[in-house]
């Protein structure tokens, strides 16, 4: 990890700088020592800082797939959840070591979307849209439906999660809290090899031109299923995290409602960069904390108005936001030449 | 067996119902998505809409059904024009993933406006005494209203088919959802096309949440709760035309009465392995063109 | 040029929003945290629950011992949520550091509950979820309100030896909903009647369409149907359907436990319901000398138009509980000690009648009656025409009075 110089005035965009360059730049580090400093700053919201870094898995794993290999879906929490019912099971049912739950939870929500997406991913547009949406409601449906397993309605509740490296897990917070950090980091420094592997950059390139892609034999296909198991993996491991910690998994998990949230959320930091997860998601997550105290009917209006409002003057999000703010500093400096 | 054949008429009696209020607020999401490839997933607000403005004015202002329901149609057409023509139309040819965002931003505006407007609970449903209890068909009683919905619902798709086919209007949807560029070549105003469209659909939207109160219970939530239902009425039905979403309907109204009468325990899971059979089977639906 | 490190603003944001931290504590002021339901399908009974403890709280708050002051902190767990309901249980007990959590309409919500009442020794008593197996769940949480079966086996006792003979049973497909019909079903089936049928109608938040369902329950032919549904909206849309069907006039009797009635909803369903027969807990026309003064002064805060129900006055029995553990304890006690008051805790004076807290199952026991609805001075009333007694929170009858 070396530390390189500031970019030359050729490199012209944020998303340069931070998606394209393989070596870690200081800045990268900041999230990580903000999330240690937040540890001391805020014992007493270390519970919801621990969803909040689960949460940040999860959308990490949606960009994975809506940011650079460009398929929208409406069903992303059907992976969240079957990782949450998973690692929910095994510790209800005698296993409650949390890493291992959470390996076999990723995994089986792996499998899940290996075996979706080779049926979805060969449809595309409203029909894909569909489809996604369709198999998280199967899942809901049958976690709804198979109550003696899974609690239904009531939810799973009984958990026994076991201490995780010889840390309980305590009412404050405070082991959920290193927990989802340490597999946070994991998880981005693999969702960071991947974007910038020879085959994140074929992603993109779907992304972009399918056609093209085909015409030079790459395949296209496989890539993408490979893509959605990876993010389905992840977004199994996020959801396990969040079963672990609050030890407790309700119906919740694999609705629509956390889907529709979920892709707010990335999109409000931006989508396509990696970081937009690490923006978008505390920033939605502590509003909404502050706003369900308040008022929780003013909350559902106001996040909506967002989301109209970034769609039409912001669609880059917060990133994009800060592309063109940048991008305007530097036109202008230059003199007023773009 | 005759308590085989009594359920089963049972069931397509009460899954023929509930497929003509599907239709009816889906067919006009059909057409816009078809004609101007508009992903809308706000649609379900016009039906919600229409079915609170008939509430209100019968509870508070004391109209009659009729000229409530009536109205509830003219207040979402009215506000879908504006609507359609200074956001909407933003986005036409845009990225789906921001015609997905805006328009589920809408949605969740109009949840918490209605719960803001008028509370959470369901609103009460009143149709008219000619209209309610039972009527006797043969050797069996049946709920009036609910017959009624099928009458109208058939009614319905026939007079809309009609217009389709045979009015010049409908000839020029049908040639811009063919072909949109190839439509205005020839002279057609296609953007006044797509206001008025997308005016038609919002109003059949909100007769369908009106009429069909009783059915889909006309909550905060309501956009949002049948959105899925919706889009596979669409989706199965095939975008752009007036007959798939009908058998859509059908097929979904009645197998989904089927389900919760006879196998409740799988609850809507049929349903969904369903949509995911025929939309693999047929991407762009039973109707739709490629 | 230097790149703003996004994370900055995020930061600030936290501290901005985090910046409405929590209020300094008075003298000796016992904090009391009630997870409500104040938003969500379900909104309005959460409103009357409100109302309820409000108007204890409101009219007592100042008969406590010299220095000791009760701070209610109100939290909304949006409806049928019980990840969001033990994720504010956390908060209210490590952030606001409250000594006793209240309220929880839905039983879901209040089990969800039961591994940080454990954890963090926190007296926890619900004034309304009645599931029965929640209070099992942890030694620190108890009950006011009232359990299902406590009125369901009653009733199915009432209604077989009413000369019924083929029931149907019709609930709501969760914990309260399976409790409720199981007890009636044993119970009825224990007294020599015969159960033609049982079906689940979908949970909450969505309303269902009862039409279907309904008619599944015409089709099969029953003397009596036995429908629960959660308090609310849904018992007005299931009424209604059942009168669209011709339930009634097929000869099928409904009979349900109070949820289905609630006193403030009848208004709205109709002169339909006259003659339908409920078991129940409380009626707002009840006659007693303590009903009496909880609707007077209900009345003056509320106006005459909203009626209280069984929530609202679950909701005062159960303030009026933790305003006597405070009083008792001078405002400091451990769980512990307050699991000890609670234990065989009695009220003969609540606007139900007696009720007591059994000291082994922490669960209620109180009286039940058998209700009908009539019409009184041209309004629909729940009238109480007979008292079963002492009844335990399995149903079973303890004593009869």
């Amino acid at each position: 990890m070396t530390a390189t110089a500031a970019p030359t005035p050729r490199a012209a965009s944020v998303v340069e700088v931070f998606a394209h360059r393989h070596r870690f730049r200081v800045a990268e580090a900041l999230p990580w020592v903000a999330a240690v400093a937040l540890y001391f700053l805020f014992p007493d919201y270390l519970a919801l800082g621990a969803q909040i870094l689960a949460t940040i898995v999860f959308a990490l794993s949606l960009d994975l797939i809506l940011g650079y290999a460009g398929i929208i879906t409406l069903g992303h929490a059907a992976f969240f959840g079957t990782g949450a019912y998973v690692a929910g099971l095994l510790a209800a049912h005698g296993w409650g070591e949390p890493i291992t739950g959470l390996i076999v939870a990723a995994l089986a929500a792996a499998l899940v979307g290996a075996v979706s997406g080779a049926v979805v991913l060969r449809t595309t547009g409203l029909t894909l849209l569909m489809l996604t949406l369709v198999v998280a409601s199967m899942l809901y449906e049958t976690a709804n439906k198979a109550s003696a397993i899974t609690g239904g309605a009531d939810g799973l509740g009984g958990m026994n999660v076991w201490p995780v490296l010889g840390c309980q897990f305590d009412l404050y917070g405070r082991t959920a809290y290193w927990y989802c950090l340490a597999v946070l980091f994991v998880c981005w420094l693999i969702a960071r090899a991947i974007v910038h592997s020879p085959f994140g950059r074929s992603l993109t390139g779907i992304r972009e031109n399918e056609r093209r892609m085909h015409a030079i034999g790459s395949p296209v296909f496989l890539r993408r299923v490979t893509i959605y198991t990876i993010a389905a993996g992840m977004a199994g491991a996020a959801g396990a995290l969040v079963a672990q910690t609050t030890a407790f998994v309700g119906l919740g998990v694999l609705s629509f409602d956390r889907s529709g949230e979920i892709l707010i959320m990335l999109i409000l930091g931006g989508v396509g960069w990696l970081y937009g997860a690490f923006i978008g998601v505390p920033l939605f997550m502590i509003l909404q904390d502050r706003f369900a105290a308040i008022d929780p009917v003013y909350w559902y209006f106001w996040i909506g108005l967002t989301l109209v409002l970034v769609v039409v003057f912001a669609p880059g999000g917060a990133h994009g936001l800060a592309d063109r703010i940048l991008r305007a500093r530097r036109r202008a400096a230059a003199g007023g030449r773009p | 067996m005759a308590e085989a054949f009594s359920a089963s008429v049972s069931i397509l009696f009460h899954g023929c119902a509930f497929a003509m209020v599907l239709y009816l607020v889906s067919v006009g999401l059909s057409v816009t998505m078809g004609l101007m490839g508009f992903v809308n997933l706000a649609h379900g607000v016009f039906a919600a809409l229409g079915g609170y403005i008939m509430a209100t004015t019968m509870t508070s202002m004391g109209v009659p059904f009729v000229p409530a329901v009536a109205a509830g149609v003219v207040v979402a057409m009215a506000v879908s024009v504006p609507l359609e023509r200074f956001l909407y139309r933003r986005l036409y040819g845009a990225d789906e993933l921001e015609q997905v965002l805006l328009t589920i931003g809408l949605a969740f505006m109009s949840v918490a406006a209605a719960k803001f407007l008028w509370g959470p609970l369901p609103q009460p449903f009143n149709p008219p005494p000619a209209l309610s209890g039972q009527i006797t068909l043969g050797t069996r009683e049946f709920p009036t209203y609910r017959s009624f919905l099928i009458v109208s619902g058939a009614v319905l798709v026939t007079v809309l088919w009609l217009g389709l086919e045979r009015t010049r209007f409908g000839a020029q949807i049908r040639a811009a959802v063919d072909n949109r560029r190839m439509a205005q070549s020839v002279g057609i105003n296609t953007s006044r096309l797509f206001t008025v469209a997308f005016a038609l659909g919002s109003g059949l939207a909100a007769l369908g949440g009106a009429l069909g109160g009783d059915i889909l219970a006309i909550e905060p939530a309501y956009s949002l709760e049948h959105l899925v239902y919706f889009l596979i009425v669409v989706s199965v039905g095939g975008l752009g035309s007036i007959r798939g979403p009908f058998f859509a309907a059908l097929l979904l109204g009645v197998t989904d009465t089927a389900f919760q009468y006879l196998l409740p325990q799988f609850g809507a899971f049929f349903i969904y392995a369903l949509t995911l059979a025929v939309l693999l089977w047929r991407p762009h639906g039973l109707f739709g063109h490629a | 040029m230097r790149k703003i490190p996004l994370v900055l603003p995020v930061i600030a944001a936290a501290t901005l929003a985090l910046g409405t931290a929590a209020m300094p504590a008075a003298a000796q002021t016992v904090k009391i945290g009630v997870i409500n339901t104040s938003s969500g399908p379900q909104a309005e009974v959460g409103e009357m629950l409100d109302k309820g403890l409000e108007l204890y709280y409101k009219l007592h708050r100042n008969d406590l011992p010299k220095g000791v002051k009760i701070e209610l902190i109100k939290r909304d767990d949006t409806g049928l949520a019980p990840e969001v309901a033990k994720r504010l249980a956390q908060e209210l007990v490590t952030r606001d550091h409250v000594k006793l959590l209240t309220g929880f309409v839905w039983s879901p919500n209040f089990m969800s509950v039961a591994s940080v009442a454990t954890q963090a020794k926190i007296p926890t008593l619900s004034m309304n979820a009645a599931a029965t197996e929640a209070v099992g769940l942890s030694p620190y949480m108890t009950r006011i309100s009232f359990t299902l079966p406590q009125e369901a086996y009653p009733l199915g006792l009432w209604a077989a030896k009413k000369g019924y003979k083929k029931a149907y049973i019709a609930v709501t497909d969760y914990a309260p909903g399976h409790d409720a019909g199981d007890a009636f079903a044993k119970a009825f089936k224990e007294a020599g009647g015969q159960v033609v049928g049982q079906l689940v109608f979908p949970a909450p938040p969505t309303t269902p369409d009862f039409a279907p369902f309904l008619q599944r329950v015409k089709d099969a032919h029953p003397d009596l149907l036995y429908i629960f549904v959660p308090a609310g909206g849904e018992a007005v849309s299931v009424m209604k359907a059942a009168v669209d069907l011709g339930i009634k006039a097929a000869g099928i009797t409904i009979v349900s436990t109070q949820d289905l009635v609630p006193d403030e909803e009848i208004p709205g369903m109709g002169d339909s319901i006259i003659g339908l027969i409920t078991s129940g807990t409380y009626s707002a026309d009840a006659t007693r000398p303590a009903n009496k003064a909880f609707v007077a002064a209900w009345d003056k805060e509320y106006g005459t138009k909203l009626r209280p129900d069984f929530l609202s006055a679950d909701a005062w029995d159960g303030m009026k509980a933790i305003f006597e553990l405070v009083r008792h304890t001078h405002g400091k006690f451990t769980g512990d000690q307050a699991m000890a008051f609670f234990r065989g805790y009695k009220d003969e004076h609540s606007p139900r009648g007696t009720i007591m807290i059994d000291p082994k199952t922490r669960d209620i026991v109180q009286n039940v009656y058998m209700r009908r609805i009539e019409k009184k001075d041209g309004r629909l009333v729940n009238v109480e025409f007979e008292n079963l007694g002492m009844v335990d929170a399995h149903g079973q009858v303890v004593s009869k009075k």
